[in-house]
């Protein structure tokens, strides 16, 4: 144990230097620069709501003010999507290292998963711009109580969540290619599973099973916390929170299993 | 000295050959159902005793295919052995292959940064010995472009300078003095002869018995996987230069 903290020291530069270098490529060579973190989720949330709030209508229906709640659950979901693929294919893209030095591998999928995590605070200024925005107007604004100090424990549990499965998915990358094209298509599945333009009790799902399955992800308890913080005002569900802390920390111990019991043979893979 | 720097015993280090790379699910479930998952195990190392003393500098000679530079990656911990133990004492600085940490996109000033933390250096450190290794590496008006428009020797070049600038303990250098024109060729070797009176240990991989000659103090043949003689420089370099004219 001693030892792995020590070499976890010795290394913790390393995963300070792929987070930054991360950060720093990804929008190295376009004009507007570190500013896109803040336009993307801009801009994609104006066609979001456009498109469920007026083009299909009824999405927006009961919902206090439906573009802080898409874009609530919008940038938690990027996050958590792009985070996700990013470690995926963390170790595939340092190939070139691993093969020939000595470095801890794991630094690869959490350095992906942190610089991405880095990007994701920065975008939640334009939710704080929205919040202003709507306070400014008057138009339907946000209940903001104290809980919106409660705000973090969604946005920490999630990081855990997106690292477990991290590492997870990036194991059995190494393995079998295939993960790549399928997690993609299970990205897609999960933001329609995920209430980001619907409401959960807006659906008329009869099928005590499907409900179920909806309710089981862990995504859906996090978003719902996270607008208890910055929509609703509430306290946030203590049951939301015992279930996705309990998943996450799960997905963590299988995460780390996994990847520790494999991580001596992706070397004749990579 | 007397402290040995590395300890292999009994090492082994097999490969699985399959004869086409299984790599995606359905070929894998397809082939494990039908039962044609067959590997041929061959084995790369076998039963690799060695010692090497701090300060010793071991020249490792052999023919293409006899395992030198999966003995060099099982030391530096690359890979791991299949059997046996490895043990290293001290701070290790691989040069396989020069410049494999790099970043094309980052500038090379970004890369010495990151480069030194893959050997795991702290950023004050690399600060330290930054000037130091962008004037060996005579790169000083390109040091903010990015790699990718480095030439093939000048990566090899700051690959280098890195490498040898952070001073370590135990150096492994499989054939990286052929890296660059004869005058940086000079410098590089004049380096490492300057680490040696330091008292680096060195690990060196080469074709050339002149350079091994030159030096290296022991030296170890390897045959297919197994080690099969072992002393003084100049002795075995006799010994390879007659086994590589009797074939």
């Amino acid at each position: 144990m001693i030892k792995y903290i020590r070499n976890f020291h010795k290394y913790r530069n390393l995963l300070y230097e792929i987070v930054r270098k991360n950060i720093k490529l990804q929008y190295r060579d376009s004009v507007l620069g570190i500013f896109w973190t803040f336009l993307q989720p801009l801009m994609t949330t104006i066609v979001l709501v456009f498109i469920f709030g007026n083009v299909f209508g009824k999405s927006n229906t009961g919902v206090v003010n439906y573009p802080i709640y898409l874009l609530c659950g919008r940038l938690l979901y990027e996050f958590y999507s792009q985070s996700t693929k990013r470690a995926m294919r963390s170790i595939r893209n340092s190939a070139s290292v691993i093969k020939k030095v000595y470095v801890p591998k794991y630094v690869y999928p959490l350095a992906n998963t942190i610089s991405n995590f880095v990007t994701f605070l920065i975008s939640l200024t334009v939710l704080v711009c929205f919040i202003i925005f709507f306070f400014v107007t008057g138009k339907n604004p946000p209940h903001i109580t104290g809980y919106i100090f409660l705000a973090p424990i969604p946005v920490f549990i999630l990081f855990l969540l997106s690292i477990g499965i991290g590492l997870i998915l990036c194991t059995l990358d190494v393995f079998f290619k295939d993960v790549d094209y399928l997690y993609e298509v299970f990205c897609l599945l999960l933001f329609y599973m995920t209430p980001i333009v619907y409401r959960m009790d807006s659906l008329h799902i009869t099928n005590k099973v499907f409900f179920l399955i909806l309710k089981a992800n862990p995504l859906y308890s996090i978003t719902e916390m996270f607008r208890c913080c910055v929509l609703y005002g509430r306290m946030i569900d203590i049951n939301h929170l015992l279930y996705s802390l309990g998943f996450s920390l799960l997905t963590i111990i299988i995460g780390l299993a996994v990847f520790y019991r494999k991580q001596d043979k992706f070397i004749l893979h990579i | 000295m007397g402290k040995p720097a590395i300890v292999v015993e009994n090492m082994s280090m097999m490969f699985n050959l399959n004869k086409e790379k299984v790599d995606n699910l359905k070929e894998y479930f397809i082939k494990f159902v039908t039962n044609k998952l067959h590997f041929t195990e061959f084995w790369a190392l076998q039963d690799i005793n060695l010692t090497v003393e701090k300060g010793d500098r071991v020249g490792i000679l052999g023919l293409n295919g006899a395992g030198k530079s999966t003995l060099l990656k099982v030391i530096a911990g690359v890979l791991k052995p299949t059997k046996g133990t490895v043990k290293v004492t001290g701070v290790i600085a691989p040069m396989i292959e020069l410049g494999a940490g790099f970043d094309l996109n980052y500038s090379g000033k970004e890369n010495i940064y990151l480069y030194g933390a893959t050997m795991g250096y702290s950023r004050k450190f690399i600060d330290k010995k930054f000037d130091e290794i962008v004037e060996f590496s005579e790169l000083k008006e390109f040091i903010n472009v990015p790699v990718k428009n480095y030439s093939s020797g000048m990566r090899a070049r700051l690959g280098f300078a890195i490498a040898s600038a952070v001073e370590p303990e135990i150096l492994i250098l499989d054939e990286v003095l052929s890296v660059g024109d004869a005058k940086f060729r000079k410098k590089s070797e004049n380096k490492i002869m300057s680490m040696f009176d330091k008292g680096v240990t060195v690990l060196f991989v080469s074709h050339s018995v002149e350079q091994v000659l030159s030096i290296c103090n022991k030296a170890i043949i390897l045959d297919h996987g197994k080690i099969i003689a072992q002393g003084d420089a100049e002795t075995i370099c006799e010994q390879y230069n007659e086994m590589v004219k009797g074939k």
